[in-house]
């Protein structure tokens, strides 16, 4: 085929609907739709073969606003959904859409095993520590002892870490980006693209009305040199203002805080690896923000693309099956076992 | 009616008998189910019609010995059509005091009882709560009592064989069947392939539980123990290849069938439930016609996944009991809502809750029904038989498809693991099941539906040009965007009802047996069609006139179902539950109809529907 009867390249228009985005004003999910509409046509997928399934939730309003196949399904729901489409075409190229109450609290069982299994399916989750759709109750990542509508006197419940969770049910890829920070929001979303098993992003998203600074800790300006470490594969763990601090591993195995300057070098510190077959590395980088004077990282925590995706096991196992017995005779099939002729 | 032959090989006689009852009751690790499941498949073969009645604990290890451990199965064979697993037992074999206490109701006044006498020591005894030594204190008189000491014989038989004394104990069961094989002149041919089969890589075990077999055979031949045996002739079925199916065996077939018809890859997604599982054992071997089984993390994955896999374009069905069925409700309310085609099958068994998980009921017509939030009508089909799983199961997938609607099949404990002879039938007389991906974008509108099915585009992602957005929110008729508008929504309550009530056109009207009008009509679905066939064929030979209805579809209800009810004084609706279908009659057609109810876990028995016909009809003689 010459080049001159390739359809024209897709733009972002191209994913964008007729339909009006019904998000409140200001909320942190218009600037992951945008994200994710620009980074689409980068993919030379075609449109058809996209399909973005939600659950409930204010992010799970996602699909109507991509103009790809999109399936709007029930609460905490779209991982199953989106293994069975996976399981029958595997060569689509499927998209989850969730936020912490959808993925963490109700539909918390799918996530963990859609990870397990490795089903190639890229998983969104919207966290805005908040029920927003429901306006205003705490959610499995609010801070303990946090006061919202249903918790007058403050929430007793320990919150979930989403990435640690992910990496827990041995998730092959798992990062965290921020609403804000589009071009590493973006950057985040292309390497999901290309991983083939799961991808799991957690997306630190504010929502103005019912959580409003949710995330202005790590967001703000100085906050976000201060307080944020951003990994990248290969370079040191530095992070703060003036990159003067960094991440070392300590003798039993556990890490520590240090600053650069009097005989410690870049090179002392953890050079950063997300290939790594093992997922205990990527999760002891999940927990550092939970300790005093550690940062919050963003970016690739994992990415190890060596385990077959789910979907092709299945196909494979058919496949093997047929090779070995041929395809399945319907006759045969149902004179199975004993018979008996009767005249 | 029966004739006497002296039998050439020994010098007992042979009473030739047109049908039997046998029940093989044990421990649940005496391998009970196995035995009755030969001794089945060997009569079956035989050519005679057959019905069984498995009936195990829900442990699958209560503690040796006891009451709750027993284990039993039951089959009804005759050189006549068999409607029933049969109400008395002609032959119980009892392998320990427990079985006997269980199961000894039931057995005939002279019936034979084989009991092992081997495990009738005191310790025994007190397992099964007995005081006394039933083989010694005469309580058994009334029976033709054959005490064998099966432990020991069996040891000696195996003496040779080099595998422990438990793997030795464990060959009793085969040692009572070779007895049975004599008892009713089978050949052990079957069960002998069987074992060579089962144990192919294991010979000692092919060895021992052959020897047991041929022991047991021998045993009652050497001993005259017997001095009569029985031979009941083949039956006259309708020609063809038969074999023994059972209901979950049958409608694993059934989805495999109606794929191959449809083109479709086949997706079950499913949890392990008591009593479904045996369908997602079957399904996960048929791999080479591509057959995608998927063990979900629970209930409700299994639907969603199913959901997912008929949007991409399979047939996709997902299997469960009631419980199962309980968590389920939530998606198949989005199944209604965006229109994909899904078969929901129903193994139920006796609830609430946990209720009894091996134990057949019911139970869960309403469920079926009106089980979902909001107005969220879909269709449901009933199996009768078990062999008539498998035309349910392609029928529920023909309506599924053409109608783009999610349907339940509602099988139960009974039909799942009970047995029956089924005339197999050739892939060629399966009709084809159409199919129609939407292709063209030209005019494409996800919501824009068949004018005389009502259904909407089956449009699968990775079709060019058909991108489009669906989901459980309300949609605008024929765009499907989301739509809050107050006529939009009565217009998509109503269309989705209408379809689906609409399929009553395409169902065969509703055929009575029996007398066309009278007396009284019996109204009846699933498990319970033979029992209930079997008590009306009695009761009009008693020159009653009177008709019965088995139904096969529940929703929508055939269209002359109304006209049928009016043309008989009075009508009567035996369920194993508190009445659902009587319920439904009452509603839909403001019918007086009357019910017989049991919850007993338990199949009907023909003589309690007798004595309910015959109390209805105002004569109340007692019924032999």
């Amino acid at each position: 085929m010459s080049t001159a009867t390739l359809p024209p390249p897709l733009t972002r228009k191209d994913f964008q609907t007729d339909q009006e985005v019904r998000w409140c004003p200001g909320c942190g999910d218009y600037a992951i739709l945008a994200a994710v509409q620009s980074v689409f046509p980068e993919l030379g997928i075609p449109r058809e073969k996209f399909v973005v399934v939600s659950g409930i939730g204010c992010s799970s309003r996602f699909p109507y606003y991509m103009n790809t196949f999109g399936f709007h399904t029930i609460h905490g729901r779209a991982p199953a959904v989106a293994t069975g489409i996976k399981a029958i075409q595997p060569d689509l190229e499927v998209w989850v859409a969730t936020g912490d109450g959808d993925a963490l609290s109700i539909g918390g069982n799918h996530t963990i095993h859609l990870l397990r299994r490795n089903v190639g399916v890229k998983v969104l989750l919207f966290n805005n520590r908040i029920y927003g759709l429901t306006k205003g109750q705490y959610s499995p990542t609010s801070e303990f002892n946090k006061k919202t509508k249903s918790t007058p006197f403050g929430s007793m419940d320990r919150p979930f870490n989403p990435v640690s969770l992910a990496i827990g049910s041995e998730a092959t890829f798992v990062a965290r980006s921020v609403d804000v920070f589009q071009s590493h929001l973006k950057d985040t979303l292309k390497a999901a693209a290309k991983h083939r098993g799961s991808a799991f992003i957690e997306i630190l998203q504010n929502c103005n009305i019912f959580n409003d600074g949710a995330w202005t800790s790590l967001t703000e300006k100085d906050a976000r040199t201060e307080h944020v470490l951003v990994l990248e594969h290969g370079k040191p763990l530095i992070f703060g203002k003036n990159r003067d601090k960094g991440i070392r591993r300590k003798p039993d195995g556990d890490i520590e805080v240090v600053t650069l300057g009097n005989g410690i070098k870049p090179e002392d510190l953890v050079i950063h690896d997300a290939h790594q077959t093992r997922a205990s590395y990527a999760f002891l980088l999940s927990h550092m923000e939970h300790r005093p004077g550690f940062p919050t990282p963003i970016g690739l925590f994992r990415s190890w693309d060596d385990l077959p995706r789910y979907e092709d096991v299945i196909q494979d196992q058919v496949k093997n099956v047929i090779a070995k017995r041929g395809r399945g005779d319907l006759d045969k099939l149902l004179q199975t076992g004993d018979t008996w002729e009767v005249k | 009616m029966s004739t006497l032959v002296e039998s050439p090989q020994t010098k007992s006689k042979r009473e030739v008998i047109d049908r039997a009852v046998i029940r093989f009751a044990g421990d649940s690790g005496d391998g009970m189910q196995v035995t009755g499941s030969q001794f089945t498949n060997t009569v079956a073969l035989y050519g005679n019609d057959i019905a069984t009645f498995p009936d195990y604990p829900a442990e699958i290890r209560a503690p040796a010995g006891t009451i709750p451990g027993v284990s039993g199965f039951q089959l009804h064979f005759s050189s006549n059509e068999v409607y029933t697993p049969g109400d008395a037992v002609d032959a119980l074999i009892a392998m320990n005091p427990a079985a006997l206490k269980v199961n000894l109701a039931e057995l005939k006044a002279n019936g034979i009882l084989i009991v092992n006498s081997d495990s009738f020591q005191e310790t025994d005894l007190r397992k099964a709560q007995m005081e006394t030594n039933p083989l010694e204190d005469h309580s058994l008189d009334k029976y033709r009592l054959f005490p064998v000491e099966l432990e020991r014989l069996t040891k000696l038989a195996l003496e040779e064989v080099k595998i422990d004394a438990k793997a030795k104990s464990r060959c009793k069961n085969f040692f009572a069947l070779g007895m049975c094989y004599w008892l009713y002149n089978r050949s052990m041919e079957p069960t002998v392939r069987w074992i060579e089969e089962k144990f192919h890589n294991k010979p000692l075990l092919v060895e021992a539980n052959k020897l047991a077999l041929k022991a047991g055979y021998s045993y009652c031949e050497a001993t005259e123990a017997f001095q009569i045996s029985y031979e009941i002739p083949p039956a006259h079925l309708s020609p063809g290849i038969y074999r023994s199916i059972s209901g979950n065996q049958a409608l694993a077939l059934g989805f495999v069938a109606a794929a191959e018809k449809a083109g479709l890859t086949l997706f079950q997604g499913s949890y392990p439930i008591t009593p479904a599982s045996d369908i997602l054992h079957e399904l996960s071997h048929y791999k080479d016609f591509g057959v995608i089984t998927f063990q979900a993390e629970d209930e409700i994955a299994a639907i969603t996944s199913a959901i997912g896999a008929a949007y991409a374009g399979a047939l996709a069905i997902t299997t469960t009991s009631g419980p199962g069925m309980a968590l389920k409700t939530e998606a198949m309310g989005l199944a209604v809502a965006v229109e994909i085609p899904l078969v929901i099958c129903d193994i139920q068994r006796g609830g609430p809750s946990t209720g009894l998980p091996t134990k057949t009921e019911q139970a869960d017509l309403l469920q079926a029904l009106f089980g979902r939030n909001s107005e969220a009508p879909i269709p449901v089909l009933a199996a009768s038989t078990p062999a008539d799983c498998f035309w349910t199961a392609v029928e529920a997938s023909r309506i599924a498809i053409k109608y783009m609607v999610p349907v339940i099949v509602l099988s139960d404990g009974y039909l799942a693991n009970g047995a029956e002879p089924w005339r197999i039938p050739k892939a060629s007389e399966i009709p084809a099941i159409p199919v129609h991906f939407a292709t063209d974008p030209q005019g494409f509108l996800p919501y824009k539906r068949d004018p005389k099915t009502l259904a909407r585009p089956w449009a699968i992602p990775g079709t060019p040009g058909l991108e489009h957005r669906i989901g459980g929110i309300e949609k605008q008729d024929v765009v499907g965007n989301i739509s809050y508008e107050p006529l939009n929504h009565e217009k998509m309550v109503r269309t989705r009802a209408a379809k689906v009530e609409a399929i009553a056109q395409d169902i065969p009207p509703v055929a009575v047996d029996g007398d066309p009008e009278g007396e009284l009509l019996v109204v009846s679905w699933g498990s319970t069609a033979g029992s209930i066939a079997a008590a009306v064929k009695a009761q009009r030979a008693r020159g009653t006139k009177m008709g019965h209805v088995h139904l096969r579809h529940l929703n929508p209800l055939p269209g002359n179902m109304g006209d049928v009810l009016k043309r008989y004084k009075k009508v009567l609706v035996p369920e194993l539950n508190m009445g659902q279908l009587l319920w439904v009659l009452r509603a839909k057609y403001l019918v007086d109809a009357q019910g017989l109810n049991k919850i007993q876990g338990r199949p009907f028995r023909q003589a309690e529907l007798e004595e309910r016909f015959a109390e209805i009809l105002g004569k109340r003689e007692r019924v032999q």
